[in-house]
């Protein structure tokens, strides 16, 4: 810093009547991520149109709605509260794939669109570094998808309810029964630690591995991301008959603390009383951030390097 | 100060060697055009400047090493790389919300004031525009940005003669404006030429030629020969020597302009002309040398 020509930088920059005001890393950021949601407009629109989608079938189907409950009444109070969140559970579980589709193609050209329309030289020639560059994108995935995700689910499932409310109190049947087998602010915090604890941050490494493979590969990128694993699964099986590493992936990224259920998929009621204490217990949970951060430092790293293609 | 030094500069792809140890030094307020042959390394030269590239050597970037540093020198400096590298998604306010958002020196006010000059609508992508004007958008944007070093590599590549000329005049409008150091390649030697105070002639990765335009015009004249002193002329050792409708066109380094004016009519080369001069002597190729 104290040589000859740096201190005449210095002087000059702050000779300047107009020196540039500082902007904070975190602004860039937040731009950053804005640009993102500019680009890539499926991430807020898909959930959306599904929820749109959704919810037209279920007002059609509201017809039958007092239909189904009298007869749900018969049944076991077990039972009938299956039968009446049903539409619900399929509701969330719809969005958490159309999501898990949204991200996944999202992370595979994240890196690797911006290099085959050469964009990133325009994108390189402003003062946002390639740590910026990459967190913001991947924000979406982690953070921005889920929080989408859930703030979509929990508005059209309150839609949902407040639509069979009224079909409900309309045919003289019993509306508080209706909101304890869906009881809606408890399905709610269950959906914020499965979308955003689950979805997004469990699943990290594997967005970094696909961001990885957006800023690495010159062709293909789908394919050079599904590869590796499927080569080595198959790999292991061939030398020595078992299939540990296929099994491990499957263990870590469909069994983790927040599934939801192994078994009988999105039961409201099957998480404990402090799904986030299991969460933040579980040593998985930091050795998949320490994984996903490793892969961020390579798509950094890569993406200095890489030049449009 | 000088804006950008390199001593040693290199970089090798494989076997193939795009720059071959170049010295160059940029000082504030110059116009440098940098010109060569189709891969003479102009373009592997600028990335290296503007921090797209490593290299092996020194260089400094407004006291800064580009490779590493290069969000922090685009502060300072910016670059136009391509006419094409606009993305087609955006639009045109969310480019003037987003370098608002993200660069200091970046002055909203100026780019719409350029951009209303134009029929560039606010609410148009990128894809919908025609490349002039895309060019053209990118041009008020890179202009809006209070930049001390401007890096152009072929920024009218596939422009229309309106818009090359509306494309430098606004350059060096902007040059007279305030102080602001530009560097561009481009082939189209012509009609830079009048823009720059500099020009360096890159040959295989190398520097075959260096002088600014002031020294040109002192020390290098051409001369279109009366056939009848053809002889006495090519006894001064011209550089350069061609036909041009049935006269011998010779080049001159650093002869008495009084002198040559005896042997035909004096004037001083185009860049273009002594570029295929400079270029020929070495046995090169100029076919880059496109008007």
């Amino acid at each position: 810093m104290s040589t000859p020509s740096n201190v005449l930088a210095d002087l000059q920059s702050r000779s300047e009547a107009m020196a540039p005001a500082e902007i904070s890393p975190l602004r860039r950021l937040v731009w950053s991520v804005r640009r993102e949601l500019w680009e890539n407009r499926s991430i807020y629109l898909a959930p959306l149109a599904v929820a749109a989608l959704f919810l037209a079938g279920f007002l059609v189907a509201l017809v039958r709605l007092p239909h189904t409950v009298r007869a749900a009444s018969a049944l076991g109070p077990i039972q009938r509260q299956a039968a009446i969140e049903q539409p619900y559970v399929i509701a969330a579980i719809m969005l958490m794939a159309i999501a898990m589709l949204v991200a996944v193609f999202y992370c595979v050209d994240a890196l690797y669109g911006e290099r085959r329309d050469r964009s990133t030289l325009f994108w390189k020639s402003l003062p946002v570094s390639d740590w910026t560059t990459v967190l913001s994108k991947a924000s979406i995935p982690i953070l921005v998808l889920p929080l989408v995700t859930f703030a979509v689910t929990v508005v059209t499932q309150f839609v949902m309810l407040l639509a069979s409310s009224a079909v409900l109190a309309a045919s003289g049947l019993s509306v508080r029964t209706l909101w304890s087998d869906v009881p809606f602010f408890e399905i709610s915090g269950i959906h914020l630690s499965h979308i955003v604890g689950f979805h997004g941050i469990w699943w990290a490494p594997i967005y970094g591995w696909l961001l990885l493979v957006s800023a690495w590969a010159k062709r293909a990128p789908f394919l050079w991301a599904t590869l590796p694993p499927v080569a080595i699964g198959a790999a292991e099986r061939i030398a020595f008959g078992t299939s540990h590493f296929s099994s491990f992936l499957q263990n870590h990224f469909l069994g983790g603390p927040i599934t939801g259920g192994s078994d009988s998929g999105m039961s409201m009621d099957m998480l404990g009383e402090d799904p986030w204490g299991w969460f933040l217990l579980d040593p998985g949970l930091y050795v998949g951030l320490a994984v996903t951060a490793a892969f961020l430092l390579a798509a950094v790293w890569l993406r200095r390097w890489r030049g449009p293609i | 100060m000088a804006y950008i030094e390199a001593r040693g500069l290199r970089k090798t792809y494989g076997a193939t060697v795009a720059l071959d140890g170049i010295d160059l030094d940029v000082q504030e307020g110059r116009i440098l055009g940098l010109i060569g042959p189709n891969g003479a390394g102009k373009t592997t030269a600028l990335n290296a400047i503007v921090g797209l590239t490593s290299y092996e050597g020194e260089l400094r970037v407004l006291g800064r090493d580009p490779w590493t540093d290069r969000a922090r020198l685009m502060r300072d400096a910016t670059f136009i790389a391509d006419v094409a590298v606009l993305p087609r998604w955006i639009r045109v306010s969310q480019a003037l919300d987003y370098l608002a958002g993200v660069h200091p020196g970046f002055d909203r006010a100026k780019a719409e004031g350029f951009l209303a000059k134009t029929s560039i609508r606010p609410a148009s992508r990128v894809r919908e525009l025609s490349k002039g004007m895309v060019t053209q958008l990118h041009l008020a944007l890179v202009m809006a940005i209070d930049a001390r070093l401007l890096v152009l590599d072929e920024p009218t590549l596939g422009l229309d003669l309106l818009f090359r000329k509306q494309f430098y005049d606004s350059l060096l409008s902007d040059y007279f404006e305030r102080s602001r150091t530009v560097v561009v390649a481009t082939h189209q030697v012509d009609e830079v030429q009048h823009v720059l105070t500099d020009i360096v002639f890159l040959d295989r990765g190398r520097i075959v030629f260096r002088r600014s335009m002031e020294e040109i015009e002192e020390r290098f004249h051409e001369v279109a020969v009366h056939p009848d002193r053809i002889a006495a002329a090519r006894a001064l050792h011209p550089v350069h020597e061609r036909q041009s409708v049935g006269r011998g066109i010779l080049l001159f380094e650093g002869q008495d302009r009084e002198r040559l004016a005896a042997l035909g009519d004096v004037r001083t080369p185009s860049v273009a002309d002594l570029f295929v001069a400079i270029l020929s002597s070495r046995g090169g190729q100029p076919q880059g040398a496109a008007r």
